[in-house]
């Protein structure tokens, strides 16, 4: 019997339950995730925008995150091109926020005192976002578990209040928890492993994203795409009727920019010197879909 | 009475320990003493969580203080006077009628009462505190709110047992301090003297010797490295080593790259055998007081075998195709977007590090054409030619790039390179040199073991240089993010230490601001690293430093010689020369020295103990001797100056003097300018002044 099997087994998806119950309890909005693909839990809307403004905020939710230049067609165990997040968000952080995370891992079942828990230093930052933070990622025994950031700024922007935010690689922290040495043997529910569940993802959008994603066409999308969110970023700069205008469907076309803008780089087509022209157009939008947002709040908070 | 200060943080990076502590330390006891509140020892504790300050012998209460204050004359209106009487607080009857040296004037005795150590202390506090310098600082309480590295969370604040009142973003002062996450109690009360104890009692052990040594008491005998060992020591407040193993078949992997991953990525200690190879173990500091049922040592184990294991994947991934095929690949890689890809900067290198190559062979003598067309031949016919493993090197140097191993781990570009290199039968020359040709990558670092290595790192790093400075990437400040200077302090480590002779300053192309760049890294490194008087070494550069070698050697010279009867009063008095020339604006060019001219007496005994000198200088075999040569000069030029008016009333007498003076400074100015020599008894004070002001 291996010494991790002390913990008491639990399953992939209880795990989760049990997070987002712990969460729930500390007054967070339980969301479901978001469905245009992202990277990171931070990219939706529900944290990006979110963050931004004077209105306190709270929420936990699963979010998958697609990368496509971290597929290994399922043959890593440890890398995924698309893993599952937890994402946090505390605005602003309460002042035991350590605390109560600390508290969360304990409700998975991790006996704090038997193990090795340490905070180190780990700044965030997005450019493409235009997002960064401080803060740490936290080591349990020697693997990171979590990302735990203070944001700062957003779309440029200087937050009015500080969230926190908790970003918990779920593949990761079970496999920890279940003592097995590769996410793909991860019991998902009783019976039923990772692998039965995500091995086919693994491989098939690793073939597309190294071997077929057509480029031109990829390109033709993103240029679609940041069209589409420019126009609508320029109408909303003309628009006398702010209140109802669509920045939430803009941002959905900077996400698909952001996704499209991955996909390229994984299949190669992106050179270094593109790379940054193009990170550059993308935070552009990001940042001006920002100072929209903030500016509507402002709007939606005089009606209201 | 004693000061305890506890500023309790969410984890501060390691790295900022230290700074913040010595800030915080000066500018509690520099608080305390210009409040007169005593000169007192201040010691200073942190650990992850908290920063702290102690103070013994505070004293509790200012003196009182006794100011004289004059108010209106004599002769005032009564208004006036009882206006300043009632701003005294007195009445009118209670002032006294004094001279203040000048005129009779109404006055009174104002007494000011010492105000209590912890009132001041209160009211300072919050602003120290927030002041302490952190390169990167936060705020955590909204939009405008106070910085600091990471979020307060408690502060203890005690004079003895009286609490010093104050809030620093929100949080107030108290006498709660908080101990280890899980091992010790959130909240206890502590006092001065039972603080460390309390402490203890919950886990936290406040001094870094203390946790240093704890994990040094490990029986597994592992590498020691101080850097990794200061880390674990502030990132822990209660450590405990323990021991873990890993199977030995991943030692097929190179040696660097479980280093690397244990070091870096784990901030393990690597465990060696007494020959210096590894063994399949590691000890890892952990922040608890024990692993009884070896569960953290059962995961560490587990993380390290995944990362070994991604390693290994990546160096079989890598082998697939080999660096001389990779060598294209780079025409896709950008060095820099106005410098072109990676492959242009190979093709740049693998020319300049011929031209290094026919430096040295030429000892000295210029580099033409004819021969970098002629090493380019042997290049091209040989195998086993220098100019061959230099570059076949070259070529290869930088395909590692395009690997996934360097990919995971950019600190070991160039090692997995040379590795690359030998496992695919390069020349072992070709390996070395490619292994070697980021070193140094730090002053303590050493520099490459071959000449192919050691021409191959300069050739790279000039390349760089050249290039940024050609486009205008220029450091400025503390911005430089091609990490120029430490590329320009890696050439002169190399060729001083490497004993190279290049044209150094030739190779910077008449580039005129990477000449003084490179020029301020030489300074930095005999000054500093080498320990030479900051005016040896301006005065040595000044006579030139193309090659770096005859600088070392002038300034070996210069501070041999310096400490003789002679030479800093003879530098005094080339001070003076300087000046004298400079007050005449007097150039010199073309004039020969008239002899007819020379008035006998001390004139012409300068003039022929200059002759002497120089003619001497020609002869004798090494600059130490040359410069005592020179130094014996001094009696001569004092006398001159004693007896002579250089500003004679005949302009051809004077333009005379002036240019022996000029050949005197010139000649004796090609190992070092003396004049640059900061003396104590200049001469001329102030003119002597002016020029060290310079």
């Amino acid at each position: 019997m291996s010494p991790s099997s002390a913990l008491s087994p639990q399953s992939f998806q209880e795990i989760v339950f049990k997070l987002k119950k712990y969460w729930g309890d500390r007054g967070c909005i339980i969301q479901e995730p978001f469905d245009v693909e992202v990277g990171a839990g931070t990219s939706c809307p529900e944290t990006f925008l979110r963050a931004l403004g004077p209105k306190p905020y709270r929420t936990a939710y699963v979010q998958p995150s697609r990368r496509p230049a971290d597929g290994r067609y399922g043959d890593n165990p440890n890398r995924l091109y698309k893993h599952m997040q937890l994402q946090v968000v505390l605005k602003p952080t309460p002042a035991d926020v350590i605390e109560q995370y600390m508290g969360s891992l304990e409700a998975i079942g991790i006996d704090l005192r038997k193990h090795d828990l340490k905070l180190e230093e780990d700044n965030w930052e997005n450019p493409s976002l235009g997002a960064w933070g401080v803060g740490w990622q936290v080591m349990l025994d020697g693997l990171e578990i979590t990302q735990f950031t203070y944001f700062q700024q957003c779309g440029g922007i200087d937050l009015e209040l500080v969230p926190a935010e908790i970003t918990y690689g779920l593949e990761r922290l079970t496999a920890f928890l279940q003592g097995v040495d590769s996410v793909y043997d991860i019991e998902w529910t009783k019976g039923v492993k990772y692998r039965d569940v995500r091995y086919t993802d693994e491989l098939q959008y690793s073939v597309y994203n190294f071997e077929l994603a057509d480029i031109p066409t990829l390109w033709r999308l993103f240029e679609i795409h940041e069209n589409e969110a420019r126009r609508l970023l320029t109408l909303y700069s003309e628009t006398t009727d702010k209140k109802r205008f669509p920045l939430l469907a803009t941002y959905d076309h900077v996400l698909k920019c952001s996704h499209l803008f991955n996909t390229l780089d994984a299949r190669g087509a992106i050179s270094v010197t593109e790379r940054v022209g193009v990170i550059g157009r993308i935070r552009k939008l990001a940042v001006d879909v920002a100072e929209s947002w903030v500016d509507q709040s402002a709007e939606r908070e005089q009606a209201a | 009475m004693n000061l305890l200060l506890e500023i309790g943080v969410e984890e501060i990076p390691d790295s900022m320990l230290a700074g913040a502590l010595e800030y915080l330390g000066g500018a509690i006891a520099g608080l305390l003493k210009e409040h007169q509140l005593g000169e007192v020892l201040v010691r200073t504790d942190a650990t992850p969580r908290r920063l702290v300050v102690r103070a013994e012998g505070v004293i509790a209460r200012q003196p009182d203080s006794e100011e004289r204050v004059w108010g209106p004359g004599a002769s005032a209106p009564a208004a006036a006077v009882a206006g300043f009487a009632k701003k005294q607080g007195l009445a009118p009857e209670q002032l006294e009628i004094l001279s203040d040296g000048k005129a009779e004037k109404y006055s009174c005795v104002r007494k000011t009462e010492g105000r209590a150590a912890s009132k001041i202390l209160a009211d300072a506090l919050p602003q120290l505190v927030l002041k302490t310098p952190f390169p990167k600082s936060m705020y955590w309480t909204g939009k405008g709110g106070v910085r600091f590295i990471r979020p307060i969370r408690w502060i203890v604040a005690l004079l003895d047992d009286q609490l010093i009142p104050f809030e620093i973003a929100g949080v107030p002062s108290g006498n709660e301090s908080s101990g280890h996450r899980k091992l010790g109690a959130a909240r206890f009360p502590v006092t001065y003297e039972n603080y460390e104890q309390k402490l203890r009692e919950n886990f936290v052990i406040l001094s870094a010797e203390e946790r240093r040594a704890r994990i040094q008491a490990v029986p597994t005998k592992y590498k020691c490295d101080n850097d990794l060992l200061n880390t674990l020591v502030n990132l822990t407040e209660w450590p405990t080593p323990i021991t873990g193993t890993f199977d030995p078949e991943f030692l097929d992997l190179p040696k660097e790259v479980l280093m690397m991953v244990m070091r870096h990525h784990q901030k393990y200690f690597a465990v060696e055998t007494p020959d210096g190879n590894l063994e399949p173990k590691f000890v890892a500091v952990t922040n608890t007081d024990g692993d009884p049922d070896g569960l953290i040592r059962h995961g560490n184990e587990r993380v390290l075998r995944a990362r070994f294991n991604d390693a290994r994947f990546f160096w079989n991934a890598d082998q697939k195709r080999p660096l001389s095929e990779r060598v294209q690949d780079l025409a896709n890689v950008t060095f820099q977007a106005k410098l072109g890809t990676y492959y242009e900067k190979t093709e740049r290198m693998d020319e300049l590090v011929l031209i290094l190559l026919q430096h040295i062979a030429n000892a000295g003598k210029p580099v033409t054409d004819a021969d970098i067309t002629a090493a380019k031949m042997r290049y091209a016919l040989g195998t086993d030619s220098p100019e061959f493993y230099a570059v076949r090197a070259s070529r290869l140097s930088k395909a590692d790039l395009t690997t996934e191993l360097v990919k995971e781990f950019t600190e070991l570009q160039g090692i997995i390179g040379g590795l690359y290199a030998r496992v695919q039968g390069e020349p072992e020359e070709v390996a070395t040199a490619i292994y070697d040709h980021y070193k140094p990558v730090s002053m303590e670092d050493s520099v490459p073991r071959t000449l192919a290595g050691a021409l191959l790192s300069i050739a790279d790093k000039l390349d760089t240089l050249r290039g940024c400075f050609r486009v205008g990437l220029i450091p400025s400040g503390s911005k430089d993010p091609f990490a120029l200077r430490r590329a320009a302090q890696g050439i002169v480590k190399i060729l001083v230490e490497g004993k190279l002779r290049l044209p150094i300053q030739t190779l910077c192309e008449g580039n005129l601001q990477l000449e003084e760049f490179l020029a301020e890294r030489i300074r930095h490194y005999f000054r500093e690293i080498r320990g030479f008087k900051y005016d040896e070494v301006n005065a040595v550069l000044v006579s030139g430093w193309d090659d770096l070698l005859d600088v070392e050697e002038r300034l070996e010279a210069v501070r041999d010689v310096r400490p003789t009867e002679n030479f800093e009063p003879l530098a005094a008095s080339f001070k003076r020369i300087r000046n004298i020339l400079k007050q005449a604006q007097f150039e010199g060019l073309g004039d020969s020295l008239q002899d007819r001219l020379l008035e006998s007496g001390p004139e012409r005994e300068l003039y022929e103990a200059f002759e002497v000198t120089r003619l001497a200088c020609k002869v004798l075999p090494d600059y130490r001797s040359r410069l005592e040569q020179v130094a014996s000069l001094r009696p001569k030029v004092d006398t001159f100056f004693d007896k002579i008016l250089v500003n004679a009333p005949d302009p051809a007498v004077r333009r005379n003097r002036l240019t022996l003076l000029h050949h005197l400074l010139a000649e004796f100015s090609t190992i070092a300018d003396f004049s640059e020599i900061v003396t104590n008894s200049p001469p001329d004070q102030k003119m002597a002044s002016k020029e060290t002001n310079q």
